[in-house]
C-alpha cells in the first residue's frame, strides 16, 4: 500500500490541491491518474481507516460507555480527528441568540444550540469523509434549474445531462446501493451501475406501510455502501458503525477509495498537518501555488504548481480565497464579483421519533443490517408544490431510523413508557420496549439568500495567524414552513403506524428547523454561474478571474437540493478535473 | 495506507496541553483529572481520569445499582458486570454533563442517607428490601412523586438511565435484550418469518 509522501515537496508541480476530502481525493485521484504531477495538502493529520478504525469494539470498550464529550461531539468512537464543532485554536465567529455581538463558537450539542451557524471540521486525511452517512443521492434535473422552474434562487450553468455521466462513473467507482425507481426528479443511474440493496428492515417496511396509508413512497436508499465486492474492497458484512469509518473498506472513504489508488500512480504527493494560509499569484494575477503552514515546525512554506485546485470544503476555501489578498485582488483572490462567501446554504434539519407497539417484544433477530439506512423517503410533492398548494418552495427526503440496533449509552425502557419501574419489573419493561422506536428526520432544500454568508473577520485569527471566518445566517419562510409540514408529516406517519410520538409535533417551524450548518452540508461561497459578473467559478469550477485557479468542493453549488451533497461534489470534480486534464494537456489552462 | 507514525514533538504536546487547559477552562483539573482530547487511539479505553467515588458512596451506589437491576434468571445485577464502577467512572469525568451528573448524584445519595436515617434511623446502604422499596417507590416516578420527593425523583430518574445505560451496553445487557447483531454476515437475510409475523406484516 501506499505511504504517505516525507514532509518535502518537488520544486513544482502540474497541481496543488488543498484539501483530501471528496473534492481533494477525486481531484487528486482524476489527475494523477491523467498522469500529472500533483501535490495534495491536507490541514489535518495522516489517518489510515485500516489500522485505526475500533470496528467491533463495543460501548464498554470505550470512556463513558461511548457518550459524547467536549472531546469527541458524536460520540468516542466517531471517526473525526481533532475536531467537530469546534477545533482546537481554530475559532470560528458567530452570532448567539442570547449575547450581541459576535461569539466564539463553542457550543458541542447542535440541538438546542444558541449559535446562528454550527461548523463541522475534522483535521484528518480524507476529511468528512470518514465519517459522513454515506447517503449518495443525485441531484435531480429541477435542482439545475430551481429558478426557472419556480423564480427563486439561482440556476446552474450546467444541466442535469451534463452531470449525468459523471454520476454513473463516481458511483460506478465509490459503489453505491439503490435501486432505479423512475420517480419524478429523482434520477435512475445507468443499468448496470448500482449494486444491489440489502433487504429492508422490519421496521423499515413497517413505515412503508404507514407511509403508503398517506400516500407517500418508501424506497430502497442510495448509499455509498458496497453490497457487492469491488477493486479489492470488501462487501459489507451488514455489522459495525458506517460512521467509525470501515477498515474492509466496505464503504466510501476518501482514504480507502480514492487517495491509495492516486498515490499508487506515483504522481500524487501528499503532505498532511499542512495548513494553507494564502494562494500566491504573480504580477500577471495568474495562480503560482500556495502558502501553507507546517504545522509540525510551525514554518511558513510554498509549494509551486501550474494549477491551484481549492478542496478545502465550502467555508474554508472562501476563507482561503479572502485571505488571499494583493494589488490586483484587493478583496480577494478571484474576487472581482464581490461573490465570495455569499449563498452560503445547509440543509432544512428536524426530525420526530416514536414508540410504535406492534415493535415491542420483537423476537430477536439481527437488525444492524449496512449500518445506514436501507429505506427512505424521497420527495414526492413536487406537482403540489409547483401548483403553490404548501406554501413552500422546495423539497425535503425523510431518512429512517430505529428498531433494534447496537444498545449504548441509553436506557431502553424509557420512564415515560414505564411509568417509573425499577426492578425485575424494570428489567421486564426493558426487554418489551428495546427495539420499539423509529426515527423520520427531514433533510430539506434550502433557498439562496442574501442573508446568509460568511467573510473574514477583521480582528480575530487562528493560532497559526490566519484570518478566521464569522457566519450570517437567516432562514427564510419557505424553510421554516417546510420545518413545520416535516413535524406535520413524521407525526401523521408515525400515527399511521398505529404508534405515538415522542413529542407533539412542533408547529412553529422556526422552532423546529435546527440552527444553520448543523446538518453539515454546508454549500455554496464560491458561487458557479453564466457570467465573471454573477459568479466566482464557471461550469469547470475554475474561477473567471484567475484562469489557473479552480474550486472543486461545495463552494460552487447554486442550490442545495434535498439530496445530500458529497455525491454532486464528487461527480462535480471528478467533471471539472478530467477537463481540466485535457486542457492541460493541451496547453491552454496553466 | 500505511501510516508512518511521527512520534509526538515537543510542540505537538504542548498543543494537547492547550487543548486540555481550553477544555477544562472552568473546571479545576486538579480536582477532576484530564479529559482525553480530540484524538486519543480508538482501540484503547482512555478513561485519563481517576475514579472520585467514597467507599461509602459507592456501597450506596451498589445497593441502589441493585436495586433497579436485580439478578433474574436471565441476567445478572447490575453489580455483577461493573455498573458501580462505571457510575464511578461517569461520575468521575472531568466534562460538563458528567460534572453536573456527579452534583447531582452525591446530593440524591445525601438525601437517601437522610430519609433512611428519618425512617428507619440506618443508613441506606443498610435497609433491608422492604425498606428500600419503601423509599424507592416515593421517588421512582417524577410525575407521580409528591412535592417533597420531587428533586430526589429526579436524581432517582438519572441513577436509573446511568444505571441502564450502563447495564445494556454490556455484553449481558445485550443477551438480555435480545441484541444479537454485531457479528459479521455474508448477507442480510431480513427479518425472518416470526418477526413478520410479530410485525403483522406476514
Amino acid at each position: 500500500m501506499p505511504v504517505i509522501t516525507p514532509r518535502k515537496t518537488l520544486t513544482d508541480y502540474d497541481a496543488i490541491i488543498v484539501g483530501s476530502g471528496a473534492a481533494g481525493g477525486m481531484s487528486a485521484y482524476v489527475l494523477s491518474k491523467a498522469g500529472l504531477k500533483v501535490l495534495m495538502l491536507e490541514a489535518g493529520r495522516n489517518y489510515d481507516p485500516i489500522t485505526e478504525t475500533p470496528m467491533f469494539e463495543t460501548p464498554k470498550d470505550a470512556p463513558l460507555r461511548g457518550a459524547p464529550t467536549p472531546d469527541k461531539h458524536f460520540g468516542y468512537f466517531d471517526s473525526t480527528v481533532q475536531g467537530g464543532w469546534s477545533v482546537p485554536n481554530e475559532p470560528y465567529m458567530v452570532r448567539r441568540s442570547d449575547q450581541p455581538g459576535w461569539h466564539e463558537a463553542t457550543d458541542i450539542n447542535h440541538h438546542g444550540t444558541k449559535q446562528n451557524f454550527m461548523w463541522w471540521r475534522p483535521r484528518m486525511l480524507g476529511g468528512r469523509t470518514n465519517h459522513w452517512g454515506r447517503i449518495a443521492l443525485r441531484m435531480g434535473p429541477y435542482d439545475f434549474k430551481p429558478k426557472a422552474r419556480d423564480g427563486l434562487g439561482l440556476d446552474w450553468p450546467i444541466n442535469y445531462e451534463d452531470l449525468a455521466p459523471w454520476y454513473d462513473q463516481t458511483e460506478a467507482l465509490i459503489g453505491v446501493y439503490g435501486s432505479n425507481e423512475g420517480l419524478e426528479n429523482t434520477p435512475d443511474s445507468s443499468p448496470g451501475v448500482l449494486q444491489p440493496p440489502p433487504k429492508p428492515r422490519g421496521y423499515e417496511l413497517l413505515i412503508k406501510r404507514g407511509a403508503g396509508k398517506l400516500g407517500i413512497p418508501v424506497v430502497p436508499s442510495h448509499q455509498a455502501i458496497l453490497t457487492r465486492a469491488i477493486n479489492g474492497r470488501a462487501a459489507c458484512f451488514y455489522a459495525t458503525d458506517c460512521g467509525r469509518g470501515c477498515s474492509i473498506k466496505a464503504n466510501f472513504q476518501s482514504t480507502t477509495v480514492l487517495i491509495p489508488p492516486a498515490v499508487e500512480t506515483g504522481n500524487l504527493d501528499v503532505i498532511t498537518d499542512a495548513m494553507v494560509r494564502e494562494v500566491t499569484i504573480d504580477k500577471t494575477g495568474k495562480a503560482t501555488g500556495v502558502h501553507y503552514v507546517d504545522k509540525a515546525t510551525g514554518q511558513d512554506l510554498h509549494a509551486k504548481a501550474r494549477v491551484v485546485i481549492l478542496s478545502a470544503s465550502g467555508c474554508e476555501s472562501a476563507r482561503i480565497l479572502l485571505n488571499s489578498k494583493s494589488a490586483l485582488f484587493p478583496n480577494g483572490l478571484a474576487n472581482t464579483s464581490g461573490k465570495i462567501g455569499r449563498y452560503l446554504m445547509d440543509s432544512v434539519g428536524t426530525g420526530v421519533s416514536g414508540h410504535i407497539p406492534a415493535m415491542e417484544s420483537c423476537p430477536p433477530h439481527n437488525e444492524d443490517g449496512a449500518s445506514a439506512m436501507h429505506m427512505y423517503i424521497p420527495w414526492w410533492q413536487y406537482k403540489e408544490q409547483l401548483a403553490g398548494k404548501l406554501g413552500f418552495a422546495r423539497g425535503y427526503h425523510v431518512e429512517l431510523g430505529g428498531g433494534r440496533r447496537m444498545p449504548t449509552m441509553s436506557n431502553p425502557a424509557p420512564e415515560k413508557l414505564t411509568g417509573g419501574s425499577y426492578g425485575r419489573q424494570f428489567k421486564e419493561d426493558a426487554r418489551r420496549y428495546y427495539g420499539s422506536h423509529v426515527s423520520l428526520t427531514g433533510r430539506g432544500e434550502m433557498i439562496p439568500n442574501e442573508k446568509s454568508f460568511c467573510e473574514i473577520h477583521p480582528e480575530v485569527k487562528d493560532k497559526w495567524g490566519i484570518p478566521v471566518l464569522r457566519f450570517h445566517w437567516e432562514w427564510s419562510e419557505h424553510e421554516i414552513k417546510q420545518a413545520a409540514h416535516m413535524q406535520k408529516t413524521f407525526v401523521e406517519i408515525i400515527e399511521a403506524m398505529g404508534g405515538k410520538p415522542d413529542a407533539p409535533a412542533e408547529t412553529d417551524g422556526a422552532k423546529a428547523i435546527l440552527a444553520g450548518g448543523t446538518i453539515i452540508h454546508e454549500v455554496g461561497t464560491t458561487c458557479m454561474g453564466f457570467t465573471k459578473n454573477d459568479s466566482v467559478v464557471n461550469q469547470w469550477c475554475q474561477t473567471w478571474d484567475v484562469p489557473n485557479l479552480f474550486v472543486t468542493d461545495s463552494g460552487p453549488f447554486v442550490s442545495n437540493a434535498d439530496k445530500n451533497p458529497t455525491l454532486s461534489i464528487l461527480a462535480l470534480a471528478m467533471r471539472s478535473c478530467s477537463h481540466l486534464a485535457e486542457e492541460m494537456k493541451k496547453g491552454s489552462v496553466g | 495506507m500505511t501510516i508512518t507514525p511521527t512520534p509526538l514533538t515537543r510542540r505537538e504536546a504542548v498543543q494537547r496541553m492547550f487543548a486540555a487547559a481550553a477544555a477544562l477552562a472552568l473546571i479545576d483539573a486538579t480536582t477532576y483529572g484530564a479529559p482525553y482530547t480530540g484524538d486519543p487511539n480508538l482501540h484503547t479505553k482512555a478513561v485519563t481520569w481517576d475514579r472520585i467515588l467514597t467507599k461509602d458512596e459507592l456501597k450506596m451506589v451498589t445497593v441502589l445499582c441493585d436495586t433497579i437491576i436485580p439478578a433474574d434468571d436471565k441476567s445478572p445485577a447490575a453489580s455483577a458486570v461493573g455498573i458501580p464502577d462505571f457510575i464511578d467512572e461517569w461520575v468521575s469525568a472531568p466534562y460538563p454533563t458528567q460534572v453536573a451528573d456527579r452534583d447531582k448524584l452525591r446530593a440524591g445519595l445525601a438525601w437517601l442517607d437522610e430519609e433512611a436515617t428519618k425512617r428507619f434511623q440506618k443508613k441506606f446502604a443498610d435497609l433491608d428490601e422492604g425498606q428500600i422499596k419503601a423509599i424507592c417507590d416515593d421517588i421512582c416516578h417524577a410525575p407521580k412523586a409528591k412535592p417533597e420527593f420531587k428533586k430526589a425523583a429526579s436524581f432517582f430518574s438519572k441513577f436509573r438511565d446511568l444505571t441502564a445505560g450502563g447495564f445494556y451496553s454490556t455484553p449481558e445487557g445485550w443477551k438480555d435484550l435480545g441484541y444479537v447483531g454485531n457479528v459479521p454476515l455474508a448477507e442480510f437475510p431480513g427479518p425472518p418469518p416470526e418477526v413478520l409475523k410479530h410485525l403483522g406484516l406476514a
